[in-house]
């Protein structure tokens, strides 16, 4: 199962960096976006990966720490998300101006190469 | 706690002038000169205590815990000088309030002026080294602002920026400087240093320290080769040079070298550093002033010879030369304000400082001539005034020098002919401004100035005259009590007299005299209406243009250093970032290499792996196809993000799943609708536009980038197995687990941890979540789009032109045409969607759920409106407004969390209560729904405001089609749909100047 996790995570990554060194704005924000899911995984999988164990104290299991998963890297990653959200809508607002300003989708602004 | 307060007191009446109206010029000075006298009287009720040759200290803590104290410390030649900056600033103060006109700002002068005043005392009566450098800059950026009073005028602006430059950079020099002497003697407290003279002179620092200081203080006093700020600092209002120029700002550099004379004096090193930049200002600064045009040109550059003169005589290692010194700083204070007052006066009545252009002012203004006259006079060092007693004191030093024939012959003659020099100028100030014909084309008609103007200057007239005659019975216990604060115990026998008897400093005096009378008269014919200084001028040795070009090389190396080392290509430096990164990881496992799991690995389940099988093809796939399919590569990465969310539902985290999801929904919606807004991009089109050799350029980058990608993923997958295989250390995470039920009354730990535990946090979160949803709506009502994007896609035109398009109707029950069936079903979904969102919300804290899901799924369901009916048709029936729901939201978790302050306990903490209602039954209440149900507000107001804003802008580009472009999409026929894309947009191309 780990293994398949960490190729997973690897694969995002891959696929991540790749368009994060593309010259379209599109291409980075998808970069952005892939690269996120692998760096939330990553921080996922620090708190090692149990089935069945969700955080949720019920009354047959008490509070036994060995018997949950850990909540803490669940916790940093949900925040992850949505500040995620956030900064992707920022710099899509922010390629669209770049673009209406520019008059390219560059990320630097103008076409040194077509 | 009194010594504190003389440094309080400005500041604090600085602050009050700041915020008087602009026309309070009455109002104003009568506080700075209230706060100027109080200062007076606090500094001289310490002079019992100094008589005694006592040290008065005053700690105020700061920052205990860091040994961070503000120590005041005063001592005999802190009083003294600390009497000199209030006495002069009250002085200054009187005249300034006559001097400055009535459409200037006057408030805002004197908040200036008395910033300076509490800075300029700071300096003074610092306890600290590293405390008096931070006073130090204080008053060199207080002293910028004076000097630029009239910011309209670019020399002022100019001549403030470079005053500055100087003494700002000198400053970071003494920083330095006084480090290092910290560090030799292991203290920054000032008693500590003086103490250990001995340490620091034999310490091999020493010479570093040295100059480093010199470099501070010969800034500050305009000592060559910095001299030359202070002559372009005289564009400043005359009060500002009056009190900057003869009294404080330039003294600050020799109060400094007096101050540490007790540590670092002795030495050749400072023999030949001190006393040389001394010799070259004294000299070079009277000759300059021979040769002067403007009035206050004249005395600036007179300013810096006398400061040289104080320099070279702290440079001589002698005590007398000292307290010559000292003598001398006072003397040159009193002279030199009344005769920059005398200027202004002039200036102010006349209109002019033009020497060429005044003459026999004598007759319109009497007394300003006498003060002027006496003032000059004592400038010169004529006998009976105080000028004259430290004159005749510099001279019997340069006798007595010990050293080589060339110092022991040379320094007496240089003394005579800055004395030749310093008579000369003085003549020609005064003779040619006040004595001759009547002046007849002046700008004004002159006439004596105001009585309360004259009377500061005639204060200090009558100092000079009275110091000058009797010594003895005025200035010197005074200057005792100073000396003896800095030299102690090795305080030489001296007297102050007017006569010595016939010696030889006497006939070097009489000489200077008969050669200044004789110089000024061979030199008559030549200065009329000329400004070139001989030889100076001839050999282009302007301080100012080296300054300018040094300054303008010191640009353009920058940027070229800028260029050269780092670049604003974004590419280049992602692709650093990603390197460093690769660094960053690599460092740690060559030290320690990557050890052997020790957990057993779980058995791969098939459905797991097929599932992300598919992910990773498809998260692959959207990597190749982002360039020129880019709603193919959304989709594809959406798919991936969906076996993540899939992923956390198999281990164990329901809460992240729930998120990841609604999140997936709400980013897949947000860049479908900036999609529109992109250029189009073909990949025949990209393939025929490049030459061979940048086909060979990209073909090789992509290589490049393609290596990096899979290094960076097989790094991450070794990583992450690594880190999978093996246990967890010991965290803080079976804290939360034990006690969020015990504690916090929840069941579901993670939305425990973010609205209780670490409440704090989600609050910032979510006020950064605000503060981006309003800059996008800022951004975005500011947006242009490009004018190729603005009419519409050739899909709606598709569209139109079969369906045949009408108008959409913002008033009718549902949109017409095909989306009337999913309008139906998305309005009946919007109280279902509420219901689920409260539902997600109340149980969030026992259950998977929380502010933060049930916020993104009323945003779901609000955006599906607009997607269906179409932006037009949504507002004319929901008024949302989220900026009001982001306010509430914010609110509501802060009163949540303030509400703990009733208890009263710390700020977040959950407040909570049991009742029993009637039929409903045990109600449980707490303050973590109500900073939950905040999150909610926020995060409905913050995703609707962000989708809407920009849902918007396909309405803004209709608009502004509109009114020049008389629909011009609907002329398009069926069938003859242009066949290329490229053409298609230019048919439906608003007016492109527009």
């Amino acid at each position: 199962m780990e293994v398949v996790y960490a190729l997973a995570i690897g694969v995002l990554t891959g696929s991540g960096v790749w368009l994060l060194l593309r010259p379209r704005t599109f291409q980075v924000i998808m970069g952005l976006s892939l690269l996120s899911y692998a760096v939330n995984l990553f921080i996922f999988g620090m708190g090692r990966l149990t089935v069945g164990s969700a955080p949720i104290i019920d009354a047959i299991k008490q509070t036994d720490p060995s018997l949950y998963d850990d909540p803490v890297p669940q916790a940093l990653v949900l925040t992850a998300i949505v500040i995620g959200f956030a900064t992707t809508a920022l710099f899509l607002v922010v390629l669209l101006a770049s673009r209406g300003l520019t008059g390219t989708d560059h990320v630097d602004g103008e076409d040194s190469e077509p | 706690m009194s010594l504190t307060w003389i440094v309080i007191l400005p500041f604090a009446g600085s602050l009050c002038a700041a915020f008087l109206p602009s026309h309070a010029r009455n109002t104003a000075a009568w506080l700075a000169g209230g706060v100027a006298l109080a200062c007076v009287a606090l500094t001289f009720q310490f002079y019992p205590q100094m008589m005694g040759g006592a040290v008065v200290r005053d700690v105020v803590q700061w920052a205990p815990s860091l040994g961070l104290d503000f120590t005041f410390r005063m001592d005999g030649f802190a009083w003294l000088f600390a009497m000199l900056v209030t006495v002069m600033g009250a002085l200054v103060i009187l005249y300034a309030r006559y001097y400055m006109a009535p459409q200037d700002p006057v408030p805002r002068f004197f908040s200036f002026f008395l910033a300076f005043m509490g800075a300029m005392l700071g300096v003074v009566l610092s306890g600290n080294l590293i405390q008096l450098v931070v006073f130090w800059e204080l008053t060199s950026l207080t002293s910028f602002m004076l000097i630029a009073y009239w910011y309209h005028r670019a020399d002022a602006r100019r001549g403030a920026r470079m005053a500055l430059t100087v003494t700002a950079g000198g400053g970071l020099c003494l920083l330095a400087g006084v480090l290092i002497l910290g560090r030799i003697v292991g203290s920054y407290d000032l008693d500590a240093v003086l103490a250990s003279g001995e340490l620091v002179r034999a310490h091999s620092w020493y010479l570093p320290a040295l100059i480093l200081i010199a470099l501070g203080a010969l800034t500050k006093s305009a000592q060559f080769p910095f001299h030359f700020w202070l002559p372009h600092a005289m564009a400043a209002p005359t009060p500002v040079s009056v009190y900057l120029h003869s009294a404080t700002m330039v003294k600050a550099g020799v109060f400094l070298l007096v101050r540490l004379w007790p540590v670092l004096a002795g030495t050749d090193a400072w023999f030949w550093i001190i006393g040389s930049a001394g010799l070259s200002s004294l000299v070079l600064g009277a000759y300059m002033a021979i040769f002067q045009r403007d009035m206050k040109g004249v005395l600036a550059y007179s300013t810096i010879s006398h400061l040289g003169l104080i320099t070279l005589l702290l440079g001589l290692n002698s005590a007398l030369a000292l307290i010559a010194a000292i003598f001398h700083i006072v003397n040159h204070a009193t002279f030199k304000a009344s005769l920059f007052m005398a200027a202004g006066m002039v200036d102010h009545e006349t209109g002019t400082r033009d020497l060429s252009r005044l003459s026999g002012l004598y007759r319109a203004m009497p007394l300003t001539a006498t003060l002027a006259t006496v003032g000059a006079a004592a400038m010169a060092g004529v006998p009976l005034l105080n000028g004259f007693i430290s004159k005749e004191m510099f001279f019997t030093e340069t006798i007595f020098i010990s050293g080589n024939l060339i110092t022991r012959l040379g320094l007496p003659a240089m003394a005579v002919i800055w004395g030749i020099f310093s008579v000369a100028y003085s003549l020609r100030f005064i003779l040619q401004v006040f004595f001759g014909p009547s002046a007849r084309d002046l700008p004004r008609n002159p006439h004596e100035p105001p009585r309360w103007m004259l009377l500061p200057s005639a204060l200090l007239v009558a100092a000079c005259l009275v110091v000058g005659m009797v010594p003895a019975k005025t200035i010197e216990p005074y200057l005792d009590v100073a000396s003896l604060s800095v030299l102690g115990a090795d305080m030489p026998l001296h007297s102050l007299a007017v006569w010595h008897g016939v010696s030889l400093p006497l006939i070097m005096s009489l000489l200077a005299m008969a050669g200044g009378v004789l110089l000024y008269r061979a030199l008559g014919k030549y200065q009329q209406g000329t400004a070139v200084v001989p030889l100076v001028d001839r050999f282009h040795l302007d301080g100012k243009r080296i300054f300018e070009f040094l300054l303008e090389k010191l640009d353009v190396s920058a940027r070229g250093l800028t260029q050269w080392l780092s670049t604003e290509r974004l590419q280049v430096q992602l692709l650093l970032l990603i390197c460093a990164a690769f660094a960053s990881a690599l460092i740690p496992l060559s030290h320690g290499g990557l050890p052997e799991g020790d957990m057993s690995v779980a058995a791969i389940d098939p459905a797991f792996a097929m599932m992300w099988l598919v992910g990773a093809v498809c998260a692959i796939a959207a990597a190749a196809q982002a360039k020129y399919h880019r709603l193919a590569a959304l989709s594809l990465s959406g798919a991936a993000g969906l076996a993540t969310c899939m992923t956390f539902v198999w281990f164990s985290a329901p809460d992240l799943a729930l998120t990841q999801l609604v999140v997936e929904v709400v980013t897949l919606v947000l860049i479908l609708l900036g999609l529109r807004w992109l250029p189009p991009r073909y990949k025949s089109i990209d393939d025929d536009a490049r030459s061979l050799g940048a086909r060979i350029r990209a073909r090789s980058r992509r290589l490049r980038d393609l290596g990096l990608a899979i290094v960076a993923g097989a790094g991450m997958t070794i990583l992450s197995f690594a880190v999978l295989t093996r246990q967890a250390g010991e965290g803080i995470s079976p804290f939360f687990i034990e006690n969020s039920l015990l504690l916090a009354g929840g069941a579901n730990v993670i939305n425990v941890i973010l609205v209780d535990f670490r409440g704090f946090d989600t609050l910032g979160e979510i006020t950064v979540l605000g503060i981006v949803a309003l800059t996008v709506f800022a951004l975005l009502r500011r947006f242009r789009p490009a004018p190729e994007s603005m009419g519409l896609t050739p899909q709606q035109q598709e569209q139109d032109a079969q369906t045949g398009r009408s108008p959409p109707d913002p008033h009718a029950l549902l949109p017409v045409g095909p989306m009337m069936l999913p309008a139906v079903i998305v309005q009946l979904l919007l109280p279902v969607a509420g219901m689920v969102a409260v539902f997600f919300l109340l149980r969030g804290h026992n259950e998977p759920g929380g502010g933060f899901v049930a916020g993104l799924i009323v945003t779901t369901a609000v955006i599906l409106q607009y997607l269906v009916g179409g932006t037009a048709w949504a507002e004319s029936r929901t008024r949302i407004h989220p900026q009001y729901w982001i306010a509430l939201g914010l609110l509501c978790a802060a009163g949540a969390g303030v509400s703990a302050w009733l208890a009263p306990r710390q700020f977040l903490s959950a407040l909570t209560w049991h009742t029993t209602l009637p039929v409903i039954g045990e109600l449980h209440l707490s303050t973590v729904l109500l900073f939950d149900l905040g999150v909610f507000l926020l995060v409905v107001g913050a995703a609707v405001l962000i989708l809407v804003a920009l849902a918007h802008q396909s309405r803004r580009g209709h608009r502004k089609a509109a009114p020049t472009h008389v629909e011009p999409k609907y002329e398009v026929a069926p069938g003859e749909m242009p066949s290329t894309p490229a053409t298609a947009y230019a048919l439906v191309q608003p007016n492109k100047g527009d």
